[in-house]
Protein backbone atom coordinates (compact mmCIF):
# COMPACT_ATOMS: atom_id res chain seq x y z
CA UNK A 1 0.00 0.00 0.00
CA UNK A 2 2.68 2.45 1.01
CA UNK A 3 4.65 1.61 -2.15
CA UNK A 4 1.58 2.42 -4.19
CA UNK A 5 1.22 5.77 -2.47
CA UNK A 6 4.91 6.38 -2.86
CA UNK A 7 4.89 5.67 -6.56
CA UNK A 8 1.88 7.91 -7.02
CA UNK A 9 3.69 10.65 -5.15
CA UNK A 10 6.82 10.19 -7.23
CA UNK A 11 4.76 10.24 -10.42
CA UNK A 12 3.02 13.42 -9.36
CA UNK A 13 6.32 15.06 -8.48
CA UNK A 14 7.80 14.12 -11.85
CA UNK A 15 4.73 15.43 -13.59
CA UNK A 16 4.92 18.73 -11.68
CA UNK A 17 8.63 19.06 -12.49
CA UNK A 18 7.82 18.45 -16.13
CA UNK A 19 5.15 21.13 -16.06
CA UNK A 20 7.58 23.62 -14.51
CA UNK A 21 10.18 22.81 -17.15
CA UNK A 22 7.63 23.25 -19.88
CA UNK A 23 6.62 26.60 -18.42
CA UNK A 24 10.27 27.64 -18.30
CA UNK A 25 10.86 26.56 -21.87
CA UNK A 26 7.88 28.51 -23.08
CA UNK A 27 8.78 31.52 -20.96
CA UNK A 28 12.24 31.52 -22.50
CA UNK A 29 10.84 32.07 -25.98
CA UNK A 30 9.62 35.40 -27.32
CA UNK A 31 6.15 34.02 -27.78
CA UNK A 32 4.96 33.18 -24.30
CA UNK A 33 4.89 35.66 -21.44
CA UNK A 34 3.13 34.22 -18.38
CA UNK A 35 -0.03 36.27 -17.80
CA UNK A 36 -0.75 38.15 -14.57
CA UNK A 37 -2.06 35.71 -11.97
CA UNK A 38 -2.33 38.09 -9.00
CA UNK A 39 -6.03 39.11 -8.76
CA UNK A 40 -5.25 42.57 -7.35
CA UNK A 41 -2.83 43.36 -10.18
CA UNK A 42 -5.30 42.02 -12.74
CA UNK A 43 -7.99 44.24 -11.33
CA UNK A 44 -6.00 47.45 -10.89
CA UNK A 45 -3.84 47.18 -13.99
CA UNK A 46 -6.33 45.56 -16.32
CA UNK A 47 -9.25 47.97 -16.62
CA UNK A 48 -7.82 50.56 -19.04
CA UNK A 49 -5.76 48.10 -21.10
CA UNK A 50 -4.88 44.43 -20.79
CA UNK A 51 -2.96 43.58 -17.62
CA UNK A 52 0.47 43.44 -19.30
CA UNK A 53 2.50 40.34 -18.40
CA UNK A 54 5.21 41.44 -15.94
CA UNK A 55 7.87 39.62 -18.02
CA UNK A 56 7.57 42.31 -20.69
CA UNK A 57 9.59 44.85 -18.67
CA UNK A 58 12.56 44.72 -16.25
CA UNK A 59 12.03 45.16 -12.50
CA UNK A 60 13.45 48.70 -12.46
CA UNK A 61 10.83 49.79 -15.00
CA UNK A 62 7.97 48.48 -12.87
CA UNK A 63 9.45 50.13 -9.78
CA UNK A 64 9.62 53.51 -11.51
CA UNK A 65 6.12 53.18 -12.98
CA UNK A 66 4.58 52.20 -9.66
CA UNK A 67 6.04 55.33 -8.06
CA UNK A 68 4.42 57.62 -10.64
CA UNK A 69 0.90 56.23 -11.02
CA UNK A 70 -0.72 59.63 -10.47
CA UNK A 71 0.69 60.63 -13.85
CA UNK A 72 0.60 57.39 -15.78
CA UNK A 73 1.00 58.27 -19.47
CA UNK A 74 -1.10 61.37 -18.76
CA UNK A 75 -3.75 59.49 -16.78
CA UNK A 76 -4.38 59.09 -13.09
CA UNK A 77 -3.94 55.40 -12.29
CA UNK A 78 -3.09 55.94 -8.62
CA UNK A 79 -4.04 53.44 -5.94
CA UNK A 80 -3.62 53.50 -2.15
CA UNK A 81 -0.17 52.82 -0.71
CA UNK A 82 -0.88 49.26 0.47
CA UNK A 83 -2.27 48.28 -2.94
CA UNK A 84 0.68 49.86 -4.73
CA UNK A 85 3.10 47.96 -2.52
CA UNK A 86 1.45 44.61 -3.19
CA UNK A 87 1.33 45.17 -6.95
CA UNK A 88 4.96 46.34 -7.06
CA UNK A 89 6.09 43.23 -5.20
CA UNK A 90 4.24 41.02 -7.68
CA UNK A 91 5.47 42.81 -10.83
CA UNK A 92 9.09 42.93 -9.63
CA UNK A 93 9.11 39.25 -8.68
CA UNK A 94 7.94 38.27 -12.18
CA UNK A 95 9.82 40.88 -14.22
CA UNK A 96 11.82 40.01 -17.35
CA UNK A 97 15.10 40.10 -15.41
CA UNK A 98 13.85 38.24 -12.35
CA UNK A 99 14.45 34.56 -11.93
CA UNK A 100 10.81 33.89 -11.08
CA UNK A 101 9.95 32.56 -14.52
CA UNK A 102 12.53 31.18 -16.93
CA UNK A 103 14.90 33.56 -18.59
CA UNK A 104 13.40 36.46 -20.41
CA UNK A 105 16.51 38.60 -20.46
CA UNK A 106 16.69 38.11 -24.22
CA UNK A 107 13.59 40.23 -24.45
CA UNK A 108 15.63 43.10 -22.95
CA UNK A 109 18.42 43.00 -25.51
CA UNK A 110 19.53 46.53 -26.35
CA UNK A 111 18.13 48.10 -23.19
CA UNK A 112 20.91 49.87 -21.24
CA UNK A 113 21.21 48.70 -17.62
CA UNK A 114 20.82 52.29 -16.48
CA UNK A 115 17.52 52.81 -18.33
CA UNK A 116 14.07 52.06 -16.91
CA UNK A 117 11.95 52.06 -20.08
CA UNK A 118 8.27 52.70 -19.41
CA UNK A 119 6.91 51.54 -22.71
CA UNK A 120 6.98 47.92 -23.83
CA UNK A 121 6.29 49.27 -27.31
CA UNK A 122 9.59 51.19 -27.31
CA UNK A 123 11.84 48.24 -26.36
CA UNK A 124 14.28 47.49 -29.20
CA UNK A 125 13.02 43.88 -29.34
CA UNK A 126 9.37 44.92 -29.53
CA UNK A 127 10.15 47.40 -32.29
CA UNK A 128 12.09 44.73 -34.20
CA UNK A 129 9.33 42.14 -33.90
CA UNK A 130 6.83 44.67 -35.26
CA UNK A 131 8.85 46.30 -38.00
CA UNK A 132 6.99 44.32 -40.63
CA UNK A 133 3.59 45.48 -39.44
CA UNK A 134 2.48 48.04 -42.01
CA UNK A 135 1.85 51.61 -40.86
CA UNK A 136 -1.72 51.30 -42.16
CA UNK A 137 -2.34 48.52 -39.67
CA UNK A 138 -1.58 50.75 -36.65
CA UNK A 139 -4.10 53.37 -37.68
CA UNK A 140 -7.00 50.93 -38.02
CA UNK A 141 -9.83 52.06 -35.79
CA UNK A 142 -10.09 48.79 -33.83
CA UNK A 143 -6.42 49.01 -32.89
CA UNK A 144 -6.60 52.47 -31.21
CA UNK A 145 -3.10 52.08 -29.76
CA UNK A 146 0.07 50.02 -30.09
CA UNK A 147 -0.56 49.09 -26.47
CA UNK A 148 -3.76 47.31 -27.51
CA UNK A 149 -1.85 44.04 -27.90
CA UNK A 150 -4.96 41.86 -27.83
CA UNK A 151 -6.39 43.54 -30.93
CA UNK A 152 -3.80 41.54 -32.90
CA UNK A 153 -2.65 38.87 -30.44
CA UNK A 154 -6.00 37.22 -29.76
CA UNK A 155 -4.47 34.92 -27.14
CA UNK A 156 -2.53 37.74 -25.48
CA UNK A 157 -4.62 37.56 -22.30
CA UNK A 158 -3.36 33.98 -21.93
CA UNK A 159 0.22 35.04 -22.53
CA UNK A 160 0.64 33.97 -26.16
CA UNK A 161 2.09 36.53 -28.56
CA UNK A 162 3.07 34.29 -31.44
CA UNK A 163 2.21 35.16 -35.01
CA UNK A 164 -1.59 35.04 -35.22
CA UNK B 1 -46.19 15.20 -5.93
CA UNK B 2 -47.62 18.03 -7.97
CA UNK B 3 -45.49 21.11 -8.14
CA UNK B 4 -47.49 24.14 -9.00
CA UNK B 5 -45.74 26.10 -11.74
CA UNK B 6 -47.28 29.24 -10.27
CA UNK B 7 -45.56 28.58 -7.00
CA UNK B 8 -42.23 27.98 -8.72
CA UNK B 9 -42.64 31.17 -10.65
CA UNK B 10 -43.34 33.14 -7.49
CA UNK B 11 -40.40 31.52 -5.73
CA UNK B 12 -38.10 32.41 -8.63
CA UNK B 13 -39.43 35.93 -8.62
CA UNK B 14 -38.81 36.32 -4.89
CA UNK B 15 -35.30 34.95 -5.25
CA UNK B 16 -34.58 37.29 -8.12
CA UNK B 17 -35.79 40.36 -6.30
CA UNK B 18 -33.89 39.29 -3.20
CA UNK B 19 -30.70 39.14 -5.26
CA UNK B 20 -31.43 42.53 -6.75
CA UNK B 21 -32.23 43.95 -3.33
CA UNK B 22 -28.92 42.62 -2.04
CA UNK B 23 -27.18 44.76 -4.65
CA UNK B 24 -29.51 47.74 -4.28
CA UNK B 25 -28.67 48.05 -0.57
CA UNK B 26 -24.96 48.95 -0.92
CA UNK B 27 -25.85 51.21 -3.85
CA UNK B 28 -28.43 53.01 -1.68
CA UNK B 29 -25.81 53.39 1.04
CA UNK B 30 -23.41 54.98 -1.42
CA UNK B 31 -26.12 57.37 -2.60
CA UNK B 32 -27.10 58.19 1.00
CA UNK B 33 -23.45 59.01 1.73
CA UNK B 34 -23.29 61.43 -1.19
CA UNK B 35 -26.65 62.96 -0.14
CA UNK B 36 -25.33 63.65 3.36
CA UNK B 37 -22.21 65.29 1.90
CA UNK B 38 -24.29 67.34 -0.56
CA UNK B 39 -26.54 68.51 2.25
CA UNK B 40 -23.53 69.51 4.34
CA UNK B 41 -22.16 71.53 1.43
CA UNK B 42 -25.46 73.23 0.66
CA UNK B 43 -28.37 73.37 3.11
CA UNK B 44 -30.76 73.97 0.19
CA UNK B 45 -29.91 70.59 -1.36
CA UNK B 46 -33.23 68.94 -2.28
CA UNK B 47 -32.26 65.55 -3.66
CA UNK B 48 -30.50 64.16 -6.69
CA UNK B 49 -31.72 64.61 -10.24
CA UNK B 50 -31.36 61.98 -12.95
CA UNK B 51 -31.85 64.74 -15.54
CA UNK B 52 -28.85 66.70 -14.22
CA UNK B 53 -26.93 63.43 -14.10
CA UNK B 54 -27.74 62.75 -17.74
CA UNK B 55 -26.51 66.21 -18.72
CA UNK B 56 -23.26 65.65 -16.81
CA UNK B 57 -22.86 62.33 -18.57
CA UNK B 58 -23.61 63.50 -22.11
CA UNK B 59 -22.36 67.11 -22.24
CA UNK B 60 -19.05 67.96 -23.79
CA UNK B 61 -16.99 69.70 -21.14
CA UNK B 62 -13.84 71.75 -21.32
CA UNK B 63 -11.14 71.81 -18.70
CA UNK B 64 -10.21 68.16 -18.91
CA UNK B 65 -8.25 66.29 -21.54
CA UNK B 66 -9.10 67.31 -25.12
CA UNK B 67 -9.32 63.63 -26.18
CA UNK B 68 -12.00 62.87 -23.60
CA UNK B 69 -14.37 65.85 -23.33
CA UNK B 70 -17.32 63.73 -22.16
CA UNK B 71 -18.13 60.70 -20.04
CA UNK B 72 -19.46 59.25 -23.28
CA UNK B 73 -15.94 59.47 -24.80
CA UNK B 74 -15.24 56.17 -23.04
CA UNK B 75 -18.61 54.95 -21.79
CA UNK B 76 -20.31 55.48 -25.17
CA UNK B 77 -23.58 57.18 -26.15
CA UNK B 78 -25.68 54.17 -25.22
CA UNK B 79 -25.55 53.50 -21.47
CA UNK B 80 -26.70 49.90 -22.03
CA UNK B 81 -23.91 49.09 -24.48
CA UNK B 82 -20.21 48.48 -23.88
CA UNK B 83 -17.81 51.41 -23.96
CA UNK B 84 -14.13 51.55 -24.89
CA UNK B 85 -11.01 53.03 -23.29
CA UNK B 86 -8.53 55.14 -25.29
CA UNK B 87 -6.26 52.07 -25.41
CA UNK B 88 -9.09 50.10 -27.02
CA UNK B 89 -10.21 47.86 -24.16
CA UNK B 90 -13.94 47.24 -23.80
CA UNK B 91 -15.77 48.68 -20.76
CA UNK B 92 -18.89 46.94 -19.41
CA UNK B 93 -22.09 49.00 -19.84
CA UNK B 94 -22.81 51.57 -17.10
CA UNK B 95 -26.64 51.25 -16.93
CA UNK B 96 -27.73 49.48 -13.74
CA UNK B 97 -30.43 47.55 -15.64
CA UNK B 98 -27.80 45.63 -17.59
CA UNK B 99 -24.96 45.80 -15.04
CA UNK B 100 -26.70 45.20 -11.70
CA UNK B 101 -23.48 44.63 -9.76
CA UNK B 102 -22.16 48.10 -10.53
CA UNK B 103 -21.87 50.89 -7.93
CA UNK B 104 -21.85 48.50 -5.00
CA UNK B 105 -18.24 49.00 -3.86
CA UNK B 106 -17.87 52.51 -2.43
CA UNK B 107 -14.07 52.62 -2.76
CA UNK B 108 -14.23 51.55 -6.41
CA UNK B 109 -16.91 54.13 -7.20
CA UNK B 110 -14.90 56.90 -5.51
CA UNK B 111 -11.68 55.89 -7.26
CA UNK B 112 -13.24 56.09 -10.71
CA UNK B 113 -15.16 59.31 -10.04
CA UNK B 114 -11.87 60.87 -8.98
CA UNK B 115 -9.99 59.65 -12.06
CA UNK B 116 -12.71 60.21 -14.61
CA UNK B 117 -13.97 63.60 -13.42
CA UNK B 118 -10.40 64.91 -13.55
CA UNK B 119 -10.02 63.39 -16.98
CA UNK B 120 -13.22 64.97 -18.34
CA UNK B 121 -13.77 68.11 -16.25
CA UNK B 122 -10.23 68.78 -15.09
CA UNK B 123 -11.45 68.71 -11.46
CA UNK B 124 -13.10 66.34 -9.01
CA UNK B 125 -16.88 65.99 -9.13
CA UNK B 126 -18.94 67.37 -6.24
CA UNK B 127 -20.99 64.96 -4.10
CA UNK B 128 -24.13 66.33 -5.78
CA UNK B 129 -22.74 65.61 -9.25
CA UNK B 130 -21.78 62.08 -8.21
CA UNK B 131 -25.25 61.43 -6.80
CA UNK B 132 -26.94 62.91 -9.88
CA UNK B 133 -24.87 60.71 -12.17
CA UNK B 134 -25.61 57.58 -10.12
CA UNK B 135 -29.30 58.54 -10.03
CA UNK B 136 -29.26 58.72 -13.82
CA UNK B 137 -27.59 55.32 -14.14
CA UNK B 138 -30.12 53.66 -11.82
CA UNK B 139 -32.91 54.83 -14.18
CA UNK B 140 -31.07 53.37 -17.16
C1 LIG C 1 -6.82 54.90 -15.69
C2 LIG C 1 -6.38 54.03 -16.76
C3 LIG C 1 -5.14 53.17 -16.52
C4 LIG C 1 -4.87 52.34 -15.46
C5 LIG C 1 -5.73 52.07 -14.24
C6 LIG C 1 -3.57 51.75 -15.74
N1 LIG C 1 -3.09 52.19 -16.94
FE1 LIG C 1 -1.34 51.61 -17.82
N2 LIG C 1 -1.71 52.90 -19.36
C7 LIG C 1 -2.83 53.72 -19.48
C8 LIG C 1 -2.69 54.53 -20.68
C9 LIG C 1 -3.70 55.56 -21.17
C10 LIG C 1 -1.47 54.16 -21.28
C11 LIG C 1 -0.87 54.69 -22.58
C12 LIG C 1 -1.35 53.83 -23.71
C13 LIG C 1 -1.10 54.40 -25.08
O1 LIG C 1 -0.10 55.06 -25.30
O2 LIG C 1 -1.93 54.14 -25.96
C14 LIG C 1 -0.89 53.12 -20.44
C15 LIG C 1 0.31 52.46 -20.72
C16 LIG C 1 0.88 51.48 -19.93
C17 LIG C 1 2.12 50.79 -20.26
C18 LIG C 1 2.96 51.00 -21.50
C19 LIG C 1 2.34 50.37 -22.71
C20 LIG C 1 3.20 50.58 -23.94
O3 LIG C 1 2.91 51.50 -24.72
O4 LIG C 1 4.16 49.83 -24.11
C21 LIG C 1 2.38 49.92 -19.23
C22 LIG C 1 3.54 48.97 -19.12
C23 LIG C 1 1.29 50.09 -18.26
N3 LIG C 1 0.40 51.03 -18.73
C24 LIG C 1 1.21 49.41 -17.06
C25 LIG C 1 0.21 49.61 -16.11
C26 LIG C 1 0.21 49.03 -14.79
C27 LIG C 1 1.30 48.15 -14.21
C28 LIG C 1 -0.94 49.43 -14.17
C29 LIG C 1 -1.43 49.11 -12.76
C30 LIG C 1 -0.63 49.63 -11.67
C31 LIG C 1 -1.67 50.29 -15.11
N4 LIG C 1 -0.94 50.37 -16.26
C32 LIG C 1 -2.91 50.87 -14.87
C33 LIG C 1 -3.89 53.76 -18.63
C34 LIG C 1 -4.01 53.08 -17.44
C1 LIG D 1 -1.30 45.87 -35.11
C2 LIG D 1 -1.22 44.56 -34.57
C3 LIG D 1 -0.30 44.31 -33.37
C4 LIG D 1 -0.32 44.91 -32.14
C5 LIG D 1 -1.28 46.01 -31.66
C6 LIG D 1 0.70 44.28 -31.34
N1 LIG D 1 1.34 43.32 -32.08
FE1 LIG D 1 2.82 42.08 -31.44
N2 LIG D 1 3.02 41.32 -33.29
C7 LIG D 1 2.19 41.62 -34.37
C8 LIG D 1 2.71 40.93 -35.55
C9 LIG D 1 2.10 40.98 -36.93
C10 LIG D 1 3.87 40.24 -35.12
C11 LIG D 1 4.82 39.44 -36.01
C12 LIG D 1 4.73 38.03 -35.77
C13 LIG D 1 5.86 37.32 -36.44
O1 LIG D 1 6.50 37.89 -37.31
O2 LIG D 1 6.07 36.19 -36.08
C14 LIG D 1 4.02 40.48 -33.70
C15 LIG D 1 5.02 39.92 -32.91
C16 LIG D 1 5.09 40.03 -31.52
C17 LIG D 1 6.00 39.29 -30.67
C18 LIG D 1 7.03 38.26 -31.11
C19 LIG D 1 6.35 36.94 -31.24
C20 LIG D 1 7.25 35.84 -31.78
O3 LIG D 1 6.71 35.01 -32.52
O4 LIG D 1 8.43 35.81 -31.46
C21 LIG D 1 5.72 39.66 -29.39
C22 LIG D 1 6.38 39.15 -28.12
C23 LIG D 1 4.68 40.66 -29.46
N3 LIG D 1 4.31 40.84 -30.76
C24 LIG D 1 4.15 41.31 -28.35
C25 LIG D 1 3.24 42.36 -28.44
C26 LIG D 1 2.82 43.14 -27.28
C27 LIG D 1 3.28 42.91 -25.87
C28 LIG D 1 1.94 44.07 -27.75
C29 LIG D 1 1.25 45.18 -26.95
C30 LIG D 1 2.10 45.98 -26.12
C31 LIG D 1 1.81 43.87 -29.19
N4 LIG D 1 2.62 42.83 -29.56
C32 LIG D 1 0.98 44.61 -30.03
C33 LIG D 1 1.11 42.44 -34.36
C34 LIG D 1 0.75 43.30 -33.32
C1 LIG E 1 -10.80 57.82 -20.35
C2 LIG E 1 -11.93 56.90 -20.33
C3 LIG E 1 -13.08 57.21 -19.36
C4 LIG E 1 -13.82 58.38 -19.28
C5 LIG E 1 -13.69 59.64 -20.13
C6 LIG E 1 -14.80 58.16 -18.25
N1 LIG E 1 -14.66 56.90 -17.71
FE1 LIG E 1 -15.72 56.14 -16.13
N2 LIG E 1 -14.60 54.41 -16.23
C7 LIG E 1 -13.60 54.16 -17.15
C8 LIG E 1 -13.00 52.87 -16.87
C9 LIG E 1 -11.86 52.20 -17.65
C10 LIG E 1 -13.68 52.35 -15.75
C11 LIG E 1 -13.40 51.04 -15.01
C12 LIG E 1 -13.82 49.84 -15.75
C13 LIG E 1 -15.14 49.34 -15.32
O1 LIG E 1 -15.62 49.66 -14.23
O2 LIG E 1 -15.72 48.57 -16.11
C14 LIG E 1 -14.69 53.36 -15.38
C15 LIG E 1 -15.55 53.23 -14.30
C16 LIG E 1 -16.37 54.23 -13.82
C17 LIG E 1 -17.11 54.17 -12.58
C18 LIG E 1 -17.10 52.99 -11.58
C19 LIG E 1 -18.13 51.96 -11.92
C20 LIG E 1 -18.36 50.92 -10.87
O3 LIG E 1 -18.71 49.81 -11.29
O4 LIG E 1 -18.18 51.16 -9.69
C21 LIG E 1 -17.77 55.35 -12.45
C22 LIG E 1 -18.65 55.80 -11.28
C23 LIG E 1 -17.46 56.16 -13.62
N3 LIG E 1 -16.61 55.44 -14.45
C24 LIG E 1 -17.95 57.43 -13.85
C25 LIG E 1 -17.56 58.24 -14.92
C26 LIG E 1 -18.02 59.61 -15.09
C27 LIG E 1 -18.99 60.35 -14.18
C28 LIG E 1 -17.42 60.09 -16.23
C29 LIG E 1 -17.52 61.49 -16.82
C30 LIG E 1 -17.29 62.60 -15.91
C31 LIG E 1 -16.56 59.01 -16.74
N4 LIG E 1 -16.69 57.91 -15.94
C32 LIG E 1 -15.73 59.13 -17.84
C33 LIG E 1 -13.18 55.00 -18.16
C34 LIG E 1 -13.63 56.29 -18.38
Amino acid sequence: MTTLIRSIAVGAALFAAGAVMLERARAGSDEFFPPVTDPLTRQECGSCHMAFPPGLLPARSWQKMMGELDNHFGEDASVDAATAKQITTYLVAHAADSTGYGDMRRWLRGVPASAAPQRITELPKWVREHREVSPREWTRKEIASKANCVACHVDGERGYFEDD
Amino acid sequence: MQIRPRFLFLAALTMMSAAQAAQAAPRDDILAGYAAQAKAADAAFAGFSAARGEALHRDRHSGGKPDSPSCTSCHGENTRAAGRTPVGKAIEPVAVSVAPTRYTDAAKVEKWFRRNCREVLGRECTPREKGDWLAFMTTQ
